[in-house]
């Protein structure tokens, strides 16, 4: 594998990884103090949803879309992607939003299970099939998101699909082993390192994608070819500890910020 | 209607997010760049780095607004 494959399996990787705790932790909340049975019916058919989705998407795209339009469309919307977690970190780190956590989240979701009444039929509760489908499908649509944009911008689907199944295989076995939230995994660290990947991919991605504008229709060329990814992780990350210092707040106005939920 | 209001916050929640500026800024960004690659003739090995440094500013600039706002 070259650089650039190890780079997109490391950000699919990393990004199925936070994406699946996060979804674990609705699962196990609802499958916990609800029903198993119907958490799992809806997994199950998040999955089926998900399957659907990744296939009418990933056919689209590469069909309709000659390859500098696809990098300059899947760049683009990569990297705007991308900067959304990137800003979230900054944020996070320089003590302006509150650090995501697990926990929190999990107590949450167990507390409006336990206060939401009967929602039964057909010999399911469907308030946990709900909830359930609902979570695991957001996340995984995200998974999906940055596997066919990852896939189709590198032309190497097989590490993007390889590295996403890896981490839902990882925090699936961990989460069986552990039978509770993945409060440990270091998330707010990987989404950093993920809007750091999205950003400088998306960057290299979007900028040869002007090529199609000019006449022979074909993608920019970077200095360097590939190797200026590795170039421009480096810049976004050395750009967000300058925008995480200059944006720091003291001490005493982090540690009172209400523990974040959102992703 | 409603399904189609529901498809669409749904696609702006998944990229544009909570900041809409990002996605000025990036949009704005790329725009300029056609405009020069198309006017300007410069190289490419020039304009794709240029390009990215503006990006970076780009995203500085909407984080500092966003700050500002907060």
């Amino acid at each position: 594998m070259d650089a650039a494959a190890w780079g997109l399996g490391t950000a699919v990787l990393l990004a199925s990884i936070v994406e699946m705790v996060e979804a674990l932790t609705i699962v196990m909340a609802m499958g916990m103090t609800r029903s198993w049975r119907s958490t799992f019916a809806g997994v199950a058919a998040a999955l089926v949803a998900l399957t659907a989705f990744t296939a009418v998407a990933g056919y689209a795209l590469a069909t309709w879309l000659p390859e500098a339009a696809l990098q300059l469309a899947i760049g683009g919307v990569l990297l705007i992607f991308g900067l959304q977690w990137l800003r979230k970190a900054i944020l996070r780190s320089s003590g302006r939003k509150a650090m995501h956590d697990e926990d929190q989240i999990f107590a949450d979701e167990v507390a409006a299970a336990e206060s939401a009444g009967a929602v039964r039929g057909k010999g399911l509760d469907w308030f946990s099939f709900m909830v359930s489908f609902k979570g695991v499908f957001l996340e995984g649509v995200e998974v999906v998101f940055i596997v066919i944009t990852f896939g189709l911008s590198a032309d190497n689907m097989p590490v993007a699909i390889g590295a996403a199944v890896l981490g839902v295989l990882l925090v699936l076995g961990v989460g069986i082993a552990v039978r509770g939230p993945l409060s440990k995994v270091p998330e707010n660290t990987m989404k950093y390192g993920v809007g750091l990947l999205l950003a400088a991919f998306g960057t290299f991605w979007a900028v040869e994608g002007l090529g199609i504008f000019t006449a022979s229709h074909q993608s920019l060329e970077w200095p360097g070819a590939d190797l200026a990814i590795l170039v421009l992780v480096a810049a976004w990350f050395g750009l967000s500890r300058v925008m995480v210092h200059a944006l720091r707040r003291p001490a005493a106005a982090a540690s009172t910020a209400v523990p974040s939920t959102s992703s | 209607m409603g399904f189609i209001r529901g498809f669409g916050q749904f696609w702006y929640d998944l990229i544009i997010g909570d900041d809409w500026k990002i996605a000025v800024a990036v949009v704005t960004t790329l725009a300029l760049g056609t405009v020069v690659l198309l006017a300007f003739a410069v190289p490419e090995l020039v304009l794709t780095p240029v390009l990215g440094v503006c990006l970076m500013a780009a995203f500085v600039i909407a984080l500092r607004i966003d700050v500002r706002d907060r």
